[in-house]
């Protein structure tokens, strides 16, 4: 294996051989313990890092979308933001309320954490950089996913204030509602890799032909899923247009109002890193994890990853993009959006992937192109035409700025 | 014997104990939940992965779920509650004599001379499992689909209030 | 003590105390709840025992399990809407008020 490393560029495999030269370092009783530990430590640092990063380019990237300047106090162009955020987070004083159930309210911030850091260990970084290659990966990710529930349902309950509660069953309804189209929304990538093994997954789309790559986006099927994938992670994520569990003018902050101080920095960094690993799983199944776009040379040479975090970092911009731009759904058009449009668009997606391994392969793939478009843009189109609602939109008129 | 079976078979007995004996109904299905988790790991200790991380995809992330919101609805703070019936000294007698009726057969069935060496754990991978569920198993298979339409359905209709019925009203969507 | 014993042991265990939290609890959700441990217990000895047992390469165990999953989360959904609909009408959920037939 070190052999394929090397061939594979060692700028491109020069952690796994620093870890490969730390690891012939210990004595070999440790090695386990100590290969673990190596590839977790990195995890524990670059995506809290990445947190730290993403909240100042989410608030200077949203204060320039509304006409405004974000942060700009601390460090130059207020770069320095999360520092101040963090000492802040971590000196203030932590105050749990009287009725409050102390040991739920302790242990919900602590599941959630720790749930979004363990979703990362099936995730591949890079070219053989995964820190568990496990046999039924994709799984495991969904079923840690699931885990998020039960601690914001924690979180609701154990302050026993309605404005919790109430954000709290919102959420895991919402959650619910949009963890289903989500596994459904990865199964026709896994049908096709034929492996629940994220790294399988991932080498099945790294080939080229010609400069072309094989990933999964680029077929109609994967364009679908990937949007609904899209669509069912910003769910997941409670990120506006979703979060009505937590949207400020709304509902003050949802299930986490109780708490204060570093609890909510772990509430905040946990929903972060959710969002992140459910992108990773998004790279990972649709957009070809860590291999280049094209095949060509100027880009294969770049590690594979630098490739995962560009990638990374589109998706969070798009993500911030999004919470610029759309207002927020109401419940019940979130509820139906999802089992009403998603639902059966991610039920059809399957059957088209179906559909496009047992048509023939012509040249271009014009005829499997055109048959499954065919077959998901119909119902797509008759699905969205029925749930239209009946109001007829008028021209707006202002009625104070004339 | 080994440590980790140890530790998994104590936060499971402890959890699904307290999930049993406790007071507040959600404290019981939050300890339900570490019972849960605490066999899950079992699971995946003896090496059958998908089986795990199903269980915890099941059972911690819906079934648990269910019952919280099942015990919030029900929630009725006006009345005084009992938790145990009053005959529970019958209830721990009869489950105590199931325990030990069953410990004693298990007891009884390995002789002391039965130390048979430790088979590997058999590599089973998701593609034996789909291969299986697709051949050999695939009339459970498409009965347990039908079953879980049923029991969606039926549950859908049962927990429905007499007032929200669609097909009393329409109203916009 | 074999591995496959302390399996054994640990989930007639588990069975007992379902058993017991089924018998004595009042609350009827908390009935529901003794019954899925049973189930549990009966899925930990379908596992141990395929671990264990003489022929691990035909998956019996652990199909049996897979369903035996579905079937209880499908049980458990039933069952709860028959809890709320039954808590619709008596207004509390302690079956020992349970007691009429007549609405």
């Amino acid at each position: 294996m070190i052999v394929a490393a090397v061939n594979a560029g060692s700028v491109d495999q020069v952690f796994v051989l620093a870890k490969h030269a730390l690891l012939a370092r210990t004595p070999d009783a440790l090695q386990p313990l100590a290969s673990a530990i190596i590839s977790i430590i990195p995890l524990l640092v670059v995506f809290p890092s990445l947190f730290a990063i993403t909240t100042v380019l989410e608030r200077k990237g949203l204060g320039r979308m509304q006409n405004r300047l974000g942060p700009n106090r601390v460090g130059p162009f207020g770069l320095l933001q999360p520092a101040a955020d963090g000492i802040k987070a971590l000196i203030k004083e932590d105050v749990v309320p009287a009725a409050a159930d102390q040991l739920v309210h302790f242990f919900a911030p602590v599941i959630f954490v720790a749930a979004a850091f363990v979703a990362y260990a099936v995730l591949p970084i890079g070219r053989n950089m995964v820190l568990v290659n496990l046999n039924a990966g994709v799984l495991f990710f969904f079923a840690v996913g699931s885990v998020v529930e039960l601690s914001v349902f924690m979180a609701g309950w154990s302050s026993r204030s309605k404005y919790s509660l109430l954000g709290a069953m919102r959420a895991i309804a919402q959650m619910i509602s949009y963890e289903v189209p989500l596994v459904l929304a990865s199964v026709p990538a896994i049908m096709q890799a034929g492996s629940l093994s994220t790294v399988d997954i991932v080498n099945a789309q790294a080939g080229y032909t010609g400069i072309w790559p094989h990933w999964y986006l680029f077929t109609p099927w994967g364009i679908v899923g990937f949007g609904l994938f899209l669509i069912a992670a910003t769910a997941e994520s409670n990120r506006s247009p979703f979060d009505l569990p937590e949207g400020e003018s709304e509902i003050i902050a949802g299930y986490f109002i109780e708490y204060s101080g570093f609890k909510f920095a772990l509430f905040f960094l946990a929903e972060y890193l959710g969002m992140f690993a459910t992108s990773a799983l998004g790279i990972t199944l649709f957009l070809g994890g860590w291999s280049a776009p094209l095949g060509i040379s100027l880009f294969t040479v770049v590690p594979s990853y630098i490739w995962f975090f560009a990638k990374l970092l589109g998706f969070i911009c798009f993500f911030i993009w999004i919470r610029g731009t759309l207002p927020r759904l109401r419940m019940d058009q979130l509820m139906g959006f999802a089992w009403k449009f998603i639902l059966p668009m991610a039920l059809l997606n399957i059957f088209v992937t179906g559909l496009w391994r047992f048509l023939p392969a012509s040249p271009l793939n014009s005829i499997r192109w055109i048959v499954c478009a065919a077959v998901l843009a119909a119902p797509c189109v008759v699905l969205s035409m029925s749930l239209k609602q009946k109001k007829k939109l008028l021209i707006r008129t202002y009625h104070f700025a004339e | 014997m080994t440590a980790t079976f140890l530790i998994l078979a104590a936060i499971t007995v402890a959890g699904t104990a307290a999930a049993m004996g406790l007071r507040n109904a959600v404290h019981c299905v939050l300890a339900l939940t570490a019972g849960f988790a605490g066999l899950a790991g079992l699971y995946l200790y003896l090496g059958a992965q998908f089986v795990g991380f199903t269980q915890i995809m099941v059972y911690v992330g819906a079934v648990a779920i269910l019952a919280v919101f099942a015990v919030m609805m029900t929630h009725n703070p006006g009345e005084p509650e009992e938790i145990f019936s009053r005959f529970w000294v019958w209830g721990a007698v009869i489950a105590g004599a199931v325990f030990l009726t069953l410990a004693r057969a298990i007891r009884l069935a390995f002789a002391p001379a039965d130390a048979t060496p430790a088979t590997p754990a058999p590599s089973t991978t998701v593609q034996q499992i789909g291969d299986a569920l697709m051949h050999r198993y695939v009339l459970p298979l498409e009965i347990i689909g039908l079953l879980l339409t049923a029991a969606l359905i039926g549950a859908v209709i049962i927990a429905m209030d007499p007032k929200d019925d669609p097909t009393l009203e329409e109203d916009a969507e | 003590m074999t591995p496959l014993e302390g399996c054994l042991l640990l989930s007639a265990l588990l069975f007992a105390i379902g058993l017991a939290g089924t018998v004595t609890r009042r609350n009827a959700i908390l009935v529901l709840i003794g019954i899925e441990l049973m189930l549990n217990a009966a899925n930990l000895n379908f596992i141990a025992l395929w671990r264990y047992g003489p022929h691990p390469e035909a998956l019996t165990g652990i199909m049996f399990t897979i369903f035996s999953i579905a079937v209880a989360a499908a049980e458990a959904a039933v069952g709860l809407a028959l809890i709320l609909a039954a808590y619709r009408h008596f207004r509390t959920t302690n079956l020992d008020r349970m007691n009429r037939l007549k609405g």
